[in-house]
């Protein structure tokens, strides 16, 4: 187990050399220098400005001793200043995380909640009520997109219905509440959020379980189960679900660069200081250490997460760390 | 013929009608601003009602249909021959061409889509060509890992045998007998990406960084709607609506042709 964590750990080395030179590309792709189209876009920037940019890439160097220069502040995680308030960018996306990741966590686990039972009631009587049903609302909510959805939400549940806020994170008066006030205000101001980014990844992961359950179900060791005479119950519960659950670690992992993706808009949509809506703010205003920062972290994240979902697949499977072995 | 194929046909066929005819179906200019019917609901004389210039909505939906389309259709193709040539590659030259495409593919992968996208479109300009073109290629990998799957399995079936004993070139291999052998999935997952490119670039426009008014999409109209919340329904309903029912449509499509091809 050890060899295979340590194999997995040394993966990820020429992962992330490869997660920072296309990030690097990325600034370099347009024509000419960074600086001369930050002036472009936005003709206010000053020399001073455009002289601190040339600095921080240390654009007059030839290319690979940029990248490696721009690679070693990196590693120490210096990530230069932000154009727009001359802030470190650590800092600014430091304090920008609990927000996102709470969000994020929220939601993971309940589409995890629902998604699992769901794909499993699907596959035990496929074509049934049931099925048919789920399979209609899986095909809905893979259409629906997010921030129409979430619009629509605002509107009813928002505008007209006035039961629920439809931007920030806190109320007027939250300066005054008490500590569980404080917490239940900002409780209540996520649930729009959290519900509307729980409905794609709800229709996907259900319909994911609900493949892995009927691929189970069909296995020989569900005969011989069923031939010795065991409860139906113990037959799909514990011996197909549990074999079911297994490929499902994995999408946790999989699934971070959607939500990544996902919380730019919805952040926007509903005014939350996370970082989907720091990105967006540091697109706006061409911030571009921010937007590099921003760029790698996301990347190294969605590594770190399949990272840890495959060692947690080995740890529950030990199948998986001979086989790569 | 299948129930969700059909479905998906006669939904497509629908829009790319209303696209391709956007100009004889549409009663007024899309981009004609009206001051004397501003934010009026729908009637009569304007279907989905007006925007807050006094626009027609249904108009600039029925324009908006030919950015959506277009850029979900060009966005897949680019995404497809990028895929096709680096899955071909890998799958068939194997070795270390194989190892260093697939590496690059699992790098890309890391980045989270909408981050990617939005840096490009953050030093480029936003337009609708570079959109497209930044939709399509950062959805390569997906069909890339398909047709490697599809060719290193085609690769060890007699025929592909038969032609290297032949003395058939790699190209002729590649292009006449495995990537046609291997298309079925591909079209498959390219009629499915149709739908996630339409819904990236709705996504973009609507945060202001798609398809730049004047020029209408269903992502910018929807810009609107935020700001006319509660005040004016039809704006919120009718754009998101062309986006959901064109989405399902090419969701059916790909799921009955999955179903087809087997």
């Amino acid at each position: 187990m050890i060899a295979y964590i340590l194999k997995r750990l040394l993966g990820i080395i020429p992962m992330l050399i490869g997660i920072t030179l296309i990030s690097f590309l990325v600034i370099h792709l347009a024509p000419g220098k960074p600086t001369t189209i930050q002036q472009a876009l936005n003709p206010k920037v000053s020399l001073e400005v455009r002289d601190r940019l040339e600095k921080l890439y240390g654009l007059d160097k030839p290319l690979p001793v940029q990248y490696f220069n721009w690679l070693n502040r990196f590693i120490r995680f210096d990530f230069g200043r932000s154009f727009a308030d001359d802030r470190p960018v650590t800092e600014k996306i430091l304090e920008r995380i609990p927000l996102t990741l709470v969000i994020n966590i929220i939601s993971l686990f309940l589409i995890f909640l629902l998604a699992i039972p769901i794909g499993v009631k699907s596959a035990v009587r496929p074509g049934g009520l049931f099925d048919k049903s789920s399979t209609a609302f899986v095909f809905i909510f893979f259409a629906l997109p997010g921030f129409w959805l979430a619009l629509i939400l605002m509107n009813w549940l928002g505008v007209q219905l006035r039961l629920l806020p439809v931007s920030g994170i806190k109320s007027l008066d939250f300066e005054y509440l008490g500590f569980w006030g404080k917490l239940m205000d900002q409780a209540w101001h996520l649930v729009l959020p959290i519900f509307v980014s729980c409905v794609g990844g709800l229709a996907g992961l259900s319909r994911y379980m609900r493949q892995n359950m009927m691929e189970a179900l069909e296995q020989p060791y569900i005969y011989t189960a069923r031939a010795k005479g065991l409860s139906e119950n113990k037959v799909v519960y514990k011996h197909a679900l549990r074999n079911a659950l297994l490929p499902v670690v994995t999408i946790l992992g999989l699934s971070i660069p959607g939500l990544l993706g996902g919380s730019v808009i919805f952040e926007s949509l509903f005014a939350l200081p996370g970082i989907g809506r720091l990105f967006y703010e540091a697109v706006m205003m061409r911030d571009y250490p921010l937007i590099m920062a921003e760029l790698v972290i996301g990347a190294a994240l969605t590594l770190l997460g399949s990272l840890m979902a495959d060692i947690g697949y080995a740890c529950v499977d030990p199948r998986i760390r001979y086989k790569k072995q | 013929m299948n129930k969700l194929l059909l479905t998906g046909i006669i939904i497509i066929g629908i829009l790319t009608l209303a696209a391709v005819f956007a100009p004889f179906i549409s009663p007024y200019d899309p981009n004609q601003i009206n001051e004397g019917s501003m934010l009026m609901p729908p009637s009569r004389a304007h279907l989905f009602g007006t925007d807050s210039l006094g626009r027609d909505l249904f108009s600039r939906m029925a324009y908006g249909a030919r950015i959506s389309l277009t850029i979900g259709l060009l966005a897949v193709g680019i995404s497809t021959v990028v895929g096709i040539f680096f899955g071909s590659v890998a799958g068939y030259f194997g070795s270390w061409a194989d190892s260093l495409i697939m590496r690059f593919v699992d790098i890309m992968l890391c980045f989270p889509t909408f981050f990617l996208i939005l840096s490009v479109v953050a030093i480029l300009e936003p337009s609708i060509y570079n959109i497209m073109i930044i939709i399509g290629l950062t959805n390569w990998m997906g069909v890339a890992r398909l047709i490697r799957a599809e060719i290193l399995s085609l690769k060890e079936r007699e025929f592909i045998q038969a032609e290297v004993a032949l003395g058939a070139s790699h190209p002729r291999i590649i292009f006449y007998h495995l990537i046609p052998n291997a298309v079925g999935p591909v079209i498959v997952s390219a009629v499915l990406g149709i739908a996630g490119a339409i819904l990236l670039e709705s996504g973009l426009s609507f945060l202001g960084l798609g398809v730049q008014p004047p020029t209408a999409s269903w992502g910018n109209i929807l810009i609107e709607a935020k700001s006319t919340l509660g005040v004016a329904w039809w704006i919120t309903i009718f754009p998101g609506m062309a986006i959901f029912v064109t989405i399902l449509g090419f969701n059916f499509l790909g799921e009955g042709l999955k179903k087809k091809i087997g």
